[in-house]
């Protein structure tokens, strides 16, 4: 009993009818995302802003109010106590204090002090230094920036040119696009969601390669078809195949949502996130864009084995038949 | 495609048995696989400090500091050679990175006997004159040499410090040009290693100037005031007049150990012969005056010389606890830190956490695996359930092939693991709809498979590189959680490329042949 023959076999949505509103839609997507972090900005953890975090586990369920008072009688400037997942911890940021990197240890032994017999267990503790803080930041642009330009050059070597174009700015849509959900749901930017939202790169542009090497096949099969008429058979063809590794990869981060755990919540809800949108990505804004790099039919540089020349012949019919009716 | 020959068949089988064989230490307690045979893998998946709890440190070598110290020892030195000479001289003093002072005598022969003098003295000094202006300063390889070795001493001393017996897994790296990277796993206390790492540690011992005044604010030349590191009942700290000149110093210190002395703590301490011989002659001529102890420019005590000291031992008494006591004697055991050190960044993770965070990824780890099973079984059948034998031979082989590697798992590694469950089906899938198009178009069983897999690979394999090329880009370049992420994430595609190439064909070709089937069912 398999569950996809229930699948409509030979879906044909007009998806590249709707090009212009995938585009408007990612067009607002991206401003909306770069007004977010302008006005809002991102909620830089440690890693990047610099500063103090502890996780402390209290014995009671925390009373953060006083908490929050006893550590801003410090005198330590911007201080945030949130509930990390129990009542009984408590996740306390703590700004990053004038001076150099000794004064933040004062800073955390001042608390530590404080605190005193409050606190359980310190589950975590992390300090940033000033300068590890500005050089953490410069290092994952850099391997965002590597990262990228890799994708587009192997594409480049292996597609046309245009693929690469296309696949590069969908790609930097995901991007900028998650870059925005942390903006506006203000989940804390830190070197763990830096790696998701490279990892949405890397799932975004799997996806993506998946449906151009389906328009790479089409197009040398097609050869007299209109461009665009390939290229959504092609998303059509391919969208079971899309759908279904979606839901998969969903399954398995949701449990990871669910069940992974405080820490790394929101690198999971941020990978959630990117695989929907670098799905919608690849279908809604990577091909209608390889149509509006003008991709043609390339000569292939061998001719494709026996059975699939001839068979391409019947496809064909097959789907001037359908056109027709 | 539907081609097996014996040695694919046996290959893949090979590989999947090691993968089990590599796997399997992970299901063991430590102690019980003490009690396996040799021959047996042993090695576990390596944890990293986010899971098993322990302290990451980032340190900075103040190089500079180093670098100020040798440029005054040099005019020093200059002085001393310049004096015993009888060689006229003015202004000597540190300019910038360089020594520089003015000879009185300007002539030709005078300024290349002093150049000739100075560099016979120190080598790889580069040593220029203007006029009568003589300008000494160290070559950029000497600089940088030196820099290097007062990195490897430092870790040299830390090394002692963190981990006198050699016993516990402490990892203690150089990174870049001035940068320490510790990482102990397990920590209890982390101020503990803090305290250990936060003090340079050199110990001297002074004459105190009993003539002078500590409250009169000026010292007399050859002495210095200095504060007790204690504070008083008046919470001020003590101030001593001590003489500069340093009698005899931790350099030959052989052993410190901690103990008590009238139910106080105390360090006892053992000078070697050198230091034995300073020591008995400064008590013998000092007998009834008080003899400081300074530890990094305060005061630790200052105890009056009740009677001369020949054997080299001796106590350092102060305000200890115990445990300061003996933190302070594995300072002394472990010597002096040729530079202080800052703390640049500083991840600490209790045990606690780093187990609910490892108990959290197993538990997510099988849930999602169990739902993606659902999935695809009720999707594809036969064939779903083919696919879930990959799915889990994947996690099988990225369980070995990080413990056999010793790669290290982190947090984000634990979700790098989810992902791959969820994208290691992809392939299959891949595979799947490519089979059901061919089935559409009329294909029979066999040849269906077989234009599936040819048709479908390409694609896999393009796809699968754009990410790898991704993750690998990501382990070079990214730092801490990236590179956890990237590690799972390359084995993972790796592994699933083989898995769903190799493995499903090699389970679906067997299939076709055993029953002949004549619809596939999907």
């Amino acid at each position: 009993m398999a569950l996809i023959k229930k699948l409509p076999t030979d879906p044909n949505i007009n998806f590249m009818g709707k090009r212009k509103l995938f585009m408007a839609f990612s067009v607002l997507m991206i401003a909306l995302s770069l007004v977010l972090v302008a006005t809002r900005g991102l909620n830089f953890g440690v890693d990047f802003r610099g500063g103090i975090l502890i996780e402390i586990r209290t014995s009671e369920p925390a009373d953060l109010s006083s908490l929050r008072s006893r550590i801003g009688s410090l005198g330590l400037g911007e201080i945030s106590l949130q509930e990390f997942g129990a009542p009984t911890d408590v996740l306390i940021n703590i700004q990053k204090q004038d001076g150099d990197e000794k004064e933040q240890m004062k800073a955390i032994q001042l608390v530590k002090d404080e605190l005193g017999s409050a606190v359980e267990e310190y589950r975590r503790v992390e300090f940033v230094g000033p300068k590890v803080g500005a050089e953490l930041k410069e290092d994952g642009a850099l391997a965002t920036l590597f990262a990228l330009l890799g994708i587009a050059f192997y594409i480049w070597f292996r597609f046309e040119w245009q693929f690469s174009v296309a696949a590069l700015m969908a790609l930097t849509h995901d991007i900028i696009t998650t870059i925005g959900f942390f903006a506006l749901t203000q989940y804390e930017f830190n070197l763990a969601t830096l790696a998701a939202v490279l990892t949405i790169a890397g799932y975004s542009i799997n996806d993506t390669v998946v449906i151009f090497d389906r328009v790479r096949d089409e197009l040398r099969r097609y050869k007299k078809m209109e461009v665009i008429d390939v290229l959504n058979m092609s998303i059509n063809r391919t969208l079971s195949r899309t759908i279904l590794t979606s839901v998969t990869t969903l399954l398995a981060l949701i449990a990871l949502f669910v069940f992974g755990g405080e820490v790394i919540r929101g690198l999971s809800l941020g990978l959630i996130w990117g695989v929907t949108i670098g799905t919608y990505s690849s279908v809604g804004l990577a091909v209608p864009l390889l149509f509006a790099t003008n991709v043609r039919p390339s000569i292939p540089e061998e001719e494709e084995e026996g059975l699939v020349d001839e068979n391409g012949q019947k496809i064909e019919l097959v789907q001037e038949n359908d056109k027709a009716s | 495609m539907v081609q097996f020959s014996k040695w694919q068949i046996f290959a893949v089988i090979g590989v999947l048995v090691l993968g089990i064989f590599y796997a399997m230490p992970n299901l063991f307690k430590e102690q019980t696989l003490e009690t396996f045979p040799d021959w047996v893998a042993s090695d576990q998946i390596n944890l990293g400090l986010d899971l098993q709890g322990g302290s990451y440190l980032l340190l900075e070598v103040d190089l500079e500091a180093v670098e100020e110290e040798q440029l005054t020892n040099l005019v020093e030195g200059i002085r001393v050679n310049l004096r015993t000479d009888r060689i006229g001289y003015q202004n000597l003093r540190v300019e910038g990175k360089a020594a520089t002072f003015t000879l009185r005598d300007a002539s030709e022969e005078m300024v290349s006997r002093v150049r000739q003098m100075i560099f016979e003295n120190n080598p790889g000094l580069l040593i220029s004159t203007d006029g009568a202006k003589v300008i000494s300063e160290y070559s950029d390889l000497v600089l940088r040499e030196r820099r290097i070795a007062v990195i490897n001493q430092s870790i040299e001393v830390l090394r002692k410090r963190l981990d006198e017996t050699g016993t516990k897994e402490i990892s203690l790296q150089r990174q870049g040009e001035s940068r320490i990277l510790i990482q102990v796993p397990g920590v209890k206390d982390p101020d503990e290693i803090k305290r250990l790492i936060g003090k340079t540690a050199k110990l001297t011992f002074h004459l105190v100037d009993q003539n002078a005044d500590p409250y009169s604010g000026k010292a007399p030349v050859g002495s210095q005031i200095m504060l007790s590191q204690e504070t008083q009942a008046s919470g001020q700290p003590q101030r001593y007049v001590i003489k500069k000149r340093v009698m005899v110093s931790g350099e030959n210190l052989i052993d410190a150990q901690s103990t008590f002395q009238d139910a106080q703590p105390v360090i006892s301490f053992t000078f070697d012969t050198t230091g034995a011989q300073r020591f008995a002659r400064v008590t013998q001529e000092n007998v009834n005056r008080p003899f400081a102890i300074v530890l990094d420019g305060k005061v630790i005590s200052a105890p009056v010389i009740r009677s001369p000291i020949l054997t080299g031992n001796g106590i350092i008494s102060g305000n200890f606890t115990p445990q300061s006591a003996e933190e302070l004697a594995v300072l002394l055991r472990a010597g002096a830190l040729p530079a202080p050190l800052d703390i640049l960044e500083e991840r600490t993770v209790g045990a606690g956490l780093g187990e609910d965070s490892v108990n959290a990824g197993k538990v997510a780890s099988i849930i999602g695996l169990v739902l993606v099973l659902i999935f695809m079984g009720s999707s594809y059948g036969l064939f779903g359930i083919m696919a879930n034998f990959a799915l889990v031979a994947n996690l099988i082989l990225i369980v070995a092939v990080l413990s056999l590697f010793q790669a290290t798992l982190t947090l984000p590694g634990i979700a790098g693991i989810v992902l791959t469950i969820g994208m290691a089906v992809d392939a299959n899938v891949l595979i799947f709809e490519r089979i059901r198009e061919e089935i559409r178009n009329g294909r029979g069983p066999v040849m269906a498979v077989d234009a599936g897999y040819k048709r479908a690979i390409a694609t896999i394999l393009d796809s699968n590189i754009t990410t790898l090329i991704a993750a690998v880009l990501l382990f070079q370049f990214g730092t801490g959680p990236i590179k956890g992420f990237a590690v799972t994430l390359t084995i993972g595609i790796i592994t699933s490329m083989f898995t769903a190439i190799m493995f499903t064909r090699l389970l679906i070709v067997t299939w076709l042949r055993r029953r002949r089937p004549q619809s596939l069912g999907i």
